[in-house]
């Protein structure tokens, strides 16, 4: 028994499961939203915030980090464990540079973050990091946007937009339907707000963005900023709406009229017309989900 | 065979390094910088064994820059000196020791007062208005004794400044090519010493043809509030 303090925690169930990394992607998954959206010449990163208590100092809660002038990274999970993972890459940028004297390369720096999560699932005494990371830049010398992933067990990936975090299934199913390739700087924004809409009721003041233009270039958006674009989406939203309830009432006058039709030609007439645009709208919207059913 | 120098005034700090490396009587090269940026507002002139000063130097730059990465602020200059000192006073205590002699210039940017540092290689540190590292002692501390004073403005620092390389010129036989710098609250400029009016100079170059290249001013990354 004396020994069983330095077993590893994470030991294969006899499926071949390891569940404490399982655990920690459901930590993950409680953890608040972050995605990443590469554009054809920048990267923004995009983060549910919690919203901070009355007392509480926002400035001190952060998700979004440097590594270094030209690494940003972005986490989902435990955010204690967060902390330790950046600590250990910031320390590794600068090793990097001192002894190479270069910076390190977005693909250098994820794989060693991936490393450390990694060893944490194989020795004693320890367990594994309950973060999942973004990580976004551009290599020093180079153009191209980068966005990586890193999990809990270990695994790293690139990706073109890619959300971590709760409701992260969602996100990414979005982003997969909305995603475009060569997407500008704003429409990158754009999509990346979009896409944390789904997740965040709350609006602007829960979200915070990053945008990487270029080499050691980041800027964060002002709440106002954020808050512009919130509402261009939402007005855009409300007119898609307002098409879809018009196109809905209209098919919805013409099924009537021709229901009634059949019945009595000239009394139906007259007020399916006049109240396609008042009453009628409200009673369209009102049935709309089972007409919409109904016809699927 | 090295020889640095630096001096304070009243709202910036002077920093001042020959550039020459090369191996007893022997010189490689005559524009060697060694003066190191290590942060917006700080640098270091840095002599001694060679091999181990750009290590060392290299070593502190990087910690320097970390502390910033982590912080979101350089470490201010007195902090960055007893760092600096402790790393030295620890390296000689080991079995490799370090042997850099080094000036620490910075610009408190808090307090928006000039500092100056004398460090050498057994972790001796001193607050000075005014040093000098290397060959350059024998010649240019009495020089700085009598011509430096008080709150000098920029014009009479450099003043000062040439008149040492001028007594370095003078009475030392060896031929030194020197490299200079100013810290104040914009950052760090290149001055040309060897000019007639190296103030006037620097004032009329653009600013972004003088400022030395350091790291990025404090990132606030993750804070929108």
């Amino acid at each position: 028994m004396s020994r069983s303090y330095d077993r590893a925690l994470t030991v294969f169930s006899p499926d071949g499961h390891l569940f404490q990394v399982e655990y920690a992607l459901e930590a993950v998954r409680r953890g608040t939203c972050a995605v990443g959206v590469r554009g054809s010449s920048c990267v923004v990163l995009g983060v549910e915030k919690k919203s901070t208590l009355q007392l509480q100092d926002p400035r001190t809660v952060r998700k979004v980090a440097m590594l270094d002038d030209h690494v940003c990274v972005a986490f989902a999970g435990l955010t204690a464990d967060g902390r330790i993972l950046i600590d250990k890459a910031r320390v590794e940028c600068q090793s990097h540079r001192l002894t190479v004297e270069d910076p390190v390369s977005i693909e250098y720096i994820t794989k060693h973050i991936a490393g450390i999560q990694q060893k944490y699932t194989q020795s004693g005494g320890v367990r594994p990091f309950g973060i999942s990371t973004l990580v976004v830049g551009f290599d020093p010398n180079d153009t191209i946007p980068r966005l990586y992933q890193t999990e809990p067990s270990g695994i790293y990936s690139a990706w073109k937009a890619c959300a971590i975090g709760r409701a992260s299934k969602t996100v990414r199913e979005f982003l997969e339907k909305n995603y475009t390739e060569e997407l500008s700087r704003d429409e990158a924004i754009k999509l990346t707000v979009k896409s944390l809409l789904e997740v965040v009721q709350t609006g602007a003041k829960n979200i915070e963005i990053s945008v990487m233009e270029r080499y050691g270039v980041i800027s964060n958006l002002e709440q106002s900023e954020i808050e512009k674009i919130v509402a261009t989406i939402e007005s855009e939203k409300e007119a898609e709406a307002e098409k879809k309830r018009a196109r809905i009432a209209a098919t919805q006058a013409g099924q009537a009229s021709m229901a009634m039709g059949s019945q009595a030609v000239s009394g139906t007439q007259t007020p399916s017309a006049g109240g396609a645009g008042g009453a009628g709208g409200e009673e369209g919207h009102a049935t709309v989900p089972g007409e919409e059913t109904g016809a699927q | 065979m090295e020889c640095s120098f630096g001096l304070t005034g009243k709202d910036y700090v002077l920093l001042c390094s020959d550039m020459s490396a090369g191996r007893s009587i022997i010189r490689m090269k005559s524009d060697e910088n060694k003066i190191k940026t290590l942060g917006p507002h700080l640098a270091m002139a840095y002599g001694g064994e060679p091999g181990d000063t750009n290590n060392f130097a290299e070593y502190v730059e990087r910690n320097m820059r970390l502390y910033h990465i982590r912080n979101h602020y350089p470490l201010l200059p007195e902090p960055a000196s007893a760092w600096i000192r402790r790393t030295l006073a620890e390296s000689i205590r080991s079995r490799h020791p370090y042997s850099v002699n080094l000036l620490l210039a910075g610009y408190d940017t808090t307090t928006t007062k000039p500092h100056l540092y004398w460090i050498d290689y057994l972790g001796t540190k001193a607050v000075v208005p005014y040093a000098a590292h290397g060959m350059g002692v024998y010649v240019s501390l009495s020089t700085m004794d009598k011509w430096w004073f008080n709150d000098m403005n920029k014009r009479e620092g450099v003043e000062v400044l040439k008149k040492c390389v001028d007594e370095v010129k003078k009475r030392i036989t060896i031929n030194f090519n020197f490299n200079c710098i100013l810290i104040d609250k914009d950052g760090i400029h290149h001055i040309n010493i060897e000019s007639e009016d190296p103030i006037s100079e620097y004032e009329a170059a653009q600013p972004k043809d003088t400022v030395v290249e350091a790291p990025n001013p404090p990132l606030d990354v993750g804070v929108t509030a």
